[in-house]
């Protein structure tokens, strides 16, 4: 784990820390480059582009929008969305489709 | 006359040493030469080369890019039974080292071993899309020379080509690419109905030319028939190898191709990320190895039209190989991939 870490702390956007798993998305789905990608999840979250590897600004921005924070910190919220809740969130947001949200809807008739 | 003083940095294989500035430079402008020389392609320019220089001739023991500049980093090989179980394996990554993206993959990293554990392994695909908020992927390498005698049914190509069989090698290597291009369709179909979000084909070519054949074939099919998913094609090496010679992809021939021929036909069978890698030679110094790796890289940046993310893992794009990659080699590969190339990700 030691270079995984030494790369996510030297150029890695820090994944559900900040913004990053929403951009990697945009990567996937869209096929986008790092620039566009950033730009369209920070105009669909309503901030700067600097803000979306800010870990202080996107939990603020997360938890607003209710698209998952993460669940092993002290400072954890239970009554917010998480996981597969977060995930029907970043779908309608993001407007794309996530593939385990979409099984979900099917398999339980939504 | 004063004496230079000496920088501590490392050898390919992860040794520290001790290289003045001057020796750090001279290793920088042999490996951006020999590249350009071996890849057919561009040295990097003196900005370029200054910029790396300034990177590497450094006792700092960590670097980083500047705020704003982060990129994604796709790791594979982030959820298997290193730690606990799969899913702590996965969340960990997720929460605690913050990648973003996580992999799902079993530790005999090839499709055709998958296939037999397939319902196993969706399983945990499918309980990973509970627990995580990050996309997950699913990988695994093609290994094409899994399907040749004695691990598989096709005789081997390895022993027919010595003997002369030249096209009796090349059938066998058709036939097996054939059948690796099912077995992927086979496993990604479950993955994909257990939720994953994308497919990983890591190690692509690792097995020469047809192995990178199957792997287009099978991303083409995948892209007709899920729109959305994810697809990242990782390369095994910078060249890839001819052991069939003849292979061809929309009437391209594969073997010999360096990465910007091969990010043309990846683009064009449709993957969403491209993962170019170029090894490391262990003798040379980690400056020698980053300006051989970014030269050879370089051209992909100029056609890109989907997310290059270059591999950084042990042994390639600049990082020694070794067991524990030090984190000054590992981050000043990180800082240079993205402040020379604008990488993706990685």
């Amino acid at each position: 784990m030691g270079m995984e870490g030494s790369h996510s702390q030297a150029a890695g956007m820090g994944g559900l820390r900040t913004a990053g798993d929403l951009v990697a998305r945009m990567q996937m789905t869209k096929r986008m480059r790092i620039k566009e990608a950033k730009q369209y999840v920070a105009d669909k979250l309503g901030c700067g582009v600097r803000d979306l590897s800010d870990p202080v600004a996107m939990e603020t921005i997360r938890l607003e929008k209710g698209i998952g924070t993460l669940a092993f910190t002290s400072a954890v919220h239970p009554g917010d969305p998480g996981m597969i809740e977060a995930k029907f969130n970043i779908s309608k947001l993001l407007d794309i489709p996530i593939n385990s949200v979409e099984r979900f809807k099917e398999r339980v008739g939504l | 006359m004063p004496v230079e003083p000496k920088i501590p940095t490392r050898l390919g294989d992860g040794s520290l040493v001790e290289m003045t500035r001057s020796e750090i430079k001279t290793d920088l402008e042999e490996g951006t030469a020999l590249a350009a020389k071996r890849a057919k392609c561009d040295p990097l320019t003196q900005s370029e080369l200054d910029h790396l220089l300034d990177i590497y001739a450094s006792a700092a023991r960590f670097t980083a890019v500047d705020i704003g500049d982060e990129v994604i980093l796709s790791n594979d090989g982030t959820g298997t039974k290193y730690i606990g179980s799969v899913g702590t394996d996965l969340q960990i990554y997720e929460q605690v080292v913050g990648v973003d993206m996580v992999e799902l993959w079993q530790i005999d990293y090839s499709y055709k071993a998958v296939k037999t554990n397939v319902a196993h392994e969706a399983q945990w695909m499918k309980i990973a899309q509970m627990l995580l908020t990050n996309p997950v992927q699913y990988g695994a390498m093609p290994d094409l020379g899994r399907y040749s005698q004695p691990d598989g049914p096709i005789p081997n190509w390895s022993e027919l080509l010595p003997l002369g069989k030249i096209a009796e090698a090349r059938a066998a290597q058709e036939q097996a690419a054939e059948m690796l291009v099912t077995d992927i369709q086979y496993v990604a179909d479950h993955m994909i109905e257990a939720g994953a979000d994308g497919i990983d084909f890591d190690t692509t070519g690792a097995a020469g030319d047809c192995d990178f054949q199957a792997a287009l074939i099978a991303c083409r099919k995948l892209r007709e028939k899920y729109p959305h998913l994810g697809i990242e094609i990782g390369m095994a090496g910078e060249f890839v190898i001819g052991m069939h010679g003849q292979a061809e992809f929309d009437g391209k021939r594969l073997a010999g191709l360096w990465p910007k021929q091969q990010l043309e036909l990846v683009q064009k069978a449709g993957a969403s990320i491209f993962g170019p890698c170029v090894n490391i030679n262990t003798g040379k110094s980690t400056a020698w190895n980053i300006a051989r790796a970014i030269t050879m890289i370089k051209p992909c940046m100029e056609i890109a039209e989907i997310p290059i993310h270059v591999n950084v893992g042990m042994g390639v794009g600049g990082v020694p190989t070794c067991v524990y990659p030090p984190a000054d080699a590992t981050s000043r590969a990180s800082k240079s991939f993205v402040e020379i190339l604008r990488i993706d990700g990685y």
